[in-house]
């Protein structure tokens, strides 16, 4: 009893609260996405997607929060291994014996139950991950440090890749953002910025020696000014570190003429498919029924719903099914359809809120375990959200992958809910734990 | 420092956030377009035709039906043939047919607009071809409706329906028309369009991406029902036009019957003619390009178009205008003297009544003459120019020289000469009597076309007026009469000279030159006439009104290249108005057998049928 008093007393209402409206609204959402006004269902309707995802909410609360509650806080950091090695387990079996649909052998079906381990996984490397970095022994500085930290990442992303879930895998970023907490050098970040700015440019441009004919100018312009500098305002010069600073420069630049030099090495290792949507980003119009037609129709949706909406169920682009996935990826196109720019918005800074109140909670950890583990939620959460809402709005390519909390399906549903009670469960006994 | 790092990481959050508020107030505020776009998306016109309006006879019955057809519509984005080939056999259309539609798509750019491929599809061939479109996506039959004849007259008054022109559709007043629409082209059809046509009605519907209807877009509130088409009542005796085109068969020419009382048109025949039943469904291209081709012209309307010298039919409103202007009187007697203009044996000289009946031109050169120069002034040209334009102003009164106004497209006004003109042609006092005198007789420069023929027939039946010829007599439920076909128009002539002029008449179909034609029982006024053809035979004409006392029918009858009026037009006129006042035809049949036997021409037109 005292256990259950504490959890009540010190866990945090707010999160709690925040998921509750998004997990809410979500479902109303869903029942406008695929409401018909001539049969008009019940939301109640388990034959509808609203209602079933009526189920996965309660069954989510009843099989996944309280029984996360109960358990020992310590038992995730002790059991973390475990659950990543179980999980790197159900990845391989799944290429395997997998289900496949639509075009990925990503699913698990347990007898009617069909579940998509790839969703776990992030819950589960987040776990690893923390744990590993969790260690009282273990520095961040150290090379070796960061290339485990890197392996424990890696090798999900990998397998879901053979899975052809090429949008889970890209959510394995966020833990870049971790790392970049943790001591991972900026220039990761910044490089990584560039890299994905000179991607686009370059195949925007399609001229490669013009790029990096500008880079080499850009490089030694830098240095010389750099050079130039120092020795104008400096007396006692130090050309050792003059020289490694216009090295490093070079290097950069040099690594950016890498950059642009592979872009269409990896831009033909893409699926013709995901080349379409790239290249729809930057040429909306030039395949409107084709590839460009869900991007368009997403963005007619939203358009459509000009400041102040359609109003709730009145929205028309979704009910007709003009937008594709509407109640699942697309789903933020029904709330742009139906509550405008001003409900729009407002469930952005809701979604920004939630993020920002992880990061505080995070912070405010004394374990390190607790705390790599919340960045960890918040970045996961933060890369869905971008290349989710960044989809249907147009400025980046289609990514199947849902937004927390608020598309349609269970196996989404339960892993971000697993994802963030673990986290309150590790924040309520926060006051537990010795920091290091 | 690294702690620092967690506002890098909160900025990064605050930095896309920010991004997604900017780009959907671009999305959503800045930029209205999307809303238009939705609203195309989901809404789709349908054009709801209206039914057009039929056409009835005087009795009621049916001239013009309409019937439903079906249109094989194909959406070429949503349709996936694989094997052209076979696809075309299946639909019993060659590949070349198939590839000229899929050649229009490209053009229009109509890649998600149904495009009609197979057009105007029977009931049955409609039925089998529902098997098949369950195996081809895209494809769907839509019907619409095209006219159709019960019986195989009046083509040419009727006139037909098509597809609106390209020329047509970029010049229309008020736009109504779009492409595919159908018109009325000629006859009726054309000149009544706009009370024939109805007005379109629109449906906005709501589809889904599949193109599956979803239910009305905003309740209906947009939708305009299709108003049908109002229906015409003409006054065509079905009989009696029937009987006509049979008496003019194999003969070129036309006959047009008048109510003088009214003005309604009983019976329009243009000869030859064609069956109009051919310019209605799937052959309309083909054969309509056919009856265009035809040397014999079965599309002239000839009634309306065709113009001629009226020949002596003429003398009638030259006596009336002569009598009227008093240059003659009734009893003035004129010598058959053959001085300038011949003439055939008669008893000479004759009064007016005589001169009608026995058709004499040196007495109308006379009486031309005294219309002419009636010694006003001393100069001769200008004495002249004097008595031509009282002529001229009195001979356009009845009709001549000028449209009538016929409830028909086309129509010719004909061509009396005016002072103008003789101007233009000689000079300005450069011409007198001796110059026009051929005017007397209904010869030169004049042009009347039948219509005018049987107005003027009219007139004289009526004793000095005409109310404007008209086939429609009542449109709409109501059967409203247009106002213009209700005013009275008269000749500048007293009634009191008409009685002359038809004791005349009446003499030349007892005893005059169309009394072989005479009908017992029947007191027919008629005048026989021959209008001069430079190119062959001359023209047959023949006009007359019957009965003498409260006619009921006034007809003119002409025959090309058939010589004498006599000969040929007055018994087709004899056999058509006892044909309309005693219901039947049963007192000359050896004339009758006489007029079905005789062809003019030969016409086969069985290949095009």
């Amino acid at each position: 009893m005292r256990e259950e008093d504490s959890i009540y007393r010190n866990v945090d209402w707010l999160t709690i609260m925040l998921y509750a409206l998004l997990v809410t609204a979500g479902w109303l959402n869903i029942y406008a996405a695929d409401y018909n006004p001539i049969a008009s269902q019940s939301i109640f309707n388990f034959d509808i997607n609203a209602g079933k995802q009526l189920v996965w909410i309660a069954t989510a609360l009843v099989l996944i929060i309280i029984p996360v509650f109960i358990l020992d806080y310590k038992f995730y950091s002790a059991f973390s291994y475990i659950i990543y090695g179980l999980i790197i387990f159900l990845l391989i079996a799944t290429i395997f014996f997998g289900t496949e649909v639509k075009g990925s052998k990503s699913w698990f079906e347990i007898g009617t139950l069909r579940l998509q381990p790839a969703e776990f996984s992030k819950f589960a490397t987040a776990l690893a991950l923390s744990a590993y970095l969790g260690q009282i022994n273990v520095k961040f500085e150290h090379l070796k440090t960061k290339l485990i930290a890197l392996a424990i990442i890696c090798l999900p992303a990998a397998l879901i890749r053979l899975q052809n879930e090429t949008g889970v895998m890209l959510v394995f970023a966020a833990f870049i953002l971790v790392l970049f907490r943790q001591g991972l050098s900026p220039w990761v970040l910044i490089l990584g910025f560039v890299s994905a700015t000179l991607f686009v440019v370059t195949l925007i441009l399609q001229d490669k020696i013009l790029i990096m004919q500008s880079l080499a100018i850009i490089g030694a312009i830098i240095i010389v000014t750099m050079v130039a500098f120092s020795l104008l305002r400096r007396k006692n010069i130090k050309i050792k570190k003059i020289l490694v600073r216009a090295g490093l420069i070079a290097g950069f630049c040099v690594a950016c003429m890498i950059v642009v030099f592979s872009v269409d090495m990896v831009y033909n290792k893409l699926e013709p498919h995901q080349q379409k949507r790239i290249m729809i980003l930057f040429n909306p119009e030039s395949d409107p029924k084709g590839a460009g037609y869900n991007i368009k129709q997403s963005k007619i949706a939203i358009g459509s719903g000009e400041f102040i909406g359609k109003g709730y169920l009145q929205g028309t682009q979704t009910k007709l099914k003009y937008v594709p996935e509407q109640s699942t990826d697309f789903i933020f196109c029904t709330v742009g359809e139906e509550h405008g720019w001003i409900g729009s918005s407002m469930l952005i800074l809701l979604y920004l809120f939630f993020m920002m109140r992880l990061i505080f909670l995070a912070e405010r950890q004394r374990d390190k375990f607790a705390k790599t583990y919340g960045y960890c939620v918040a970045c996961i959460i933060f890369i869905h959200f971008t290349i989710n809402i960044g989809m249907t709005i147009g400025i980046l390519p289609v990514v199947g992958i849902p937004l927390p909390f608020f598309s349609y399906g269970g196996s989404s549903l339960w892993s971000f809910t697993i994802l963030v009670f673990i986290f309150l469960k590790l924040d309520a006994h926060r006051r537990q734990v010795l920091g290091h | 420092m690294i702690k620092e790092r967690k506002y890098i990481i909160q900025g990064i959050f605050i930095l896309v956030a920010i991004i997604f508020i900017v780009r959907l107030f671009q999305l959503q505020v800045l930029d209205s377009e999307y809303k238009l776009l939705a609203q195309q998306n989901a809404a789709r016109k349908i054009i709801e035709y209206p039914f057009r309006g039929l056409i009835y006879s005087r009795e009621g019955e049916r001239l013009v039906e309409n019937k439903t057809v079906f249109d094989l519509m194909m959406t070429q984005r949503e349709t996936d043939i694989k094997d052209t080939l076979e696809f075309c056999n299946k639909f019993g259309i060659t590949k070349e047919d198939f590839m000229k539609v899929i050649k229009e798509i490209r053009r229009d750019a109509a890649y998600n607009r149904p495009t009609p491929l197979i057009k105007q599809l029977s009931f049955v061939e409609n039925a089998r071809i529902q098997e098949l479109l369950l195996e081809y996506k895209g494809l769907f039959t839509q019907p619409r409706t095209i006219r159709s004849y019960p019986y195989d007259v009046m083509a040419n008054a009727l006139g037909y329906i098509g597809e609106i022109s390209r020329f047509q559709l970029e010049t229309q007043k008020d736009p109504y028309y779009s492409q595919g629409d159908y018109i009325g082209i000629s006859g009726l059809e054309s000149y009544y369009e706009k009370i024939l046509r109805g007005t379109k009605g629109v449906r906005f519907i709501m589809v889904d991406r599949k193109g599956a209807l979803k239910g009305r877009f905003k309740n209906g509130d947009y939708d305009t029902l299709p108003e049908p088409g109002m229906d015409l009542y003409t006054s065509i005796d079905l009989e009696l036009q029937k009987y006509g085109e049979q008496l003019m068969a194999y003969k070129k020419g036309g006959i047009v019957a008048i109510e003088p009382s009214t003005g309604e048109i009983l019976a329009i025949v243009s000869s030859p003619s064609y069956n109009p039943n051919m310019l209605t469904g799937r052959k309309f291209s083909k054969n309509a390009a056919a009856l265009q081709k035809d040397s014999l012209k079965p599309l002239f309307n000839r009634p309306l178009m065709a113009m001629y010298p009226p020949g002596s039919i003429f003398k009638l409103p030259q006596a009336l205008i002569a009598l009227d202007m008093g240059v003659i009187h009734s009893n003035t007697l004129f010598a058959c003297n053959k001085e300038v203009v011949n003439c055939h044996p008669h008893p000479s000289p004759q009064d007016v009544k005589g001169s009608i009946q026995f058709s004499c031109n040196p007495y109308y050169y006379q009486v031309f003459r005294k219309i002419i120069n009636q010694d006003k002034n001393p100069n001769k040209f200008k004495d002249s120019e004097i008595g031509f334009d009282q002529w001229y102003e009195r001979i356009r009164s009845f009709g001549f020289g000028k449209k009538l106004g016929v409830d028909l497209p086309n129509e010719k006004g004909g061509i009396i000469p005016s002072n103008k003109f003789y101007d233009k042609v000689y000079g300005d006092l450069r011409w007198k009597f001796s110059t026009i005198y051929s005017l007397g007789i209904g010869q030169g420069e004049i042009g009347i076309i039948p219509i005018q023929m049987a107005n003027l027939a009219a007139i004289i039946a009526n004793r000095g007026y005409y109310y404007t010829p008209h086939l429609v007599k009542g449109i709409g439920p109501d059967k409203r009469k247009p106002e213009k076909f209700l005013v009275k128009h008269h000749t500048m002539v007293d009634p009191k000279h008409y009685e002359v002029v038809i004791d005349g008449m009446e003499q030349v179909v007892l005893a005059g030159t169309a009394a072989w034609s005479q009908i017992k029982g029947l007191t027919i006024c008629g005048k026989t006439g021959t209008a001069q053809n430079p190119h062959g035979e001359d023209h047959a004409v023949f006009i007359a009104f019957a009965p003498k006392e409260n006619p009921k029918i006034a007809i003119a009858v002409f025959v090309e290249n058939a010589g004498f009026g006599g000969t040929w037009a007055a018994p087709i006129a004899n056999l058509m108005i006892e044909k309309y006042l005693n219901d039947t035809t049963s007192i000359r049949p050896d004339m009758e057998k006489y007029i079905l036997n005789k062809h003019f021409i030969t016409v086969n037109r069985d290949s095009i049928q």
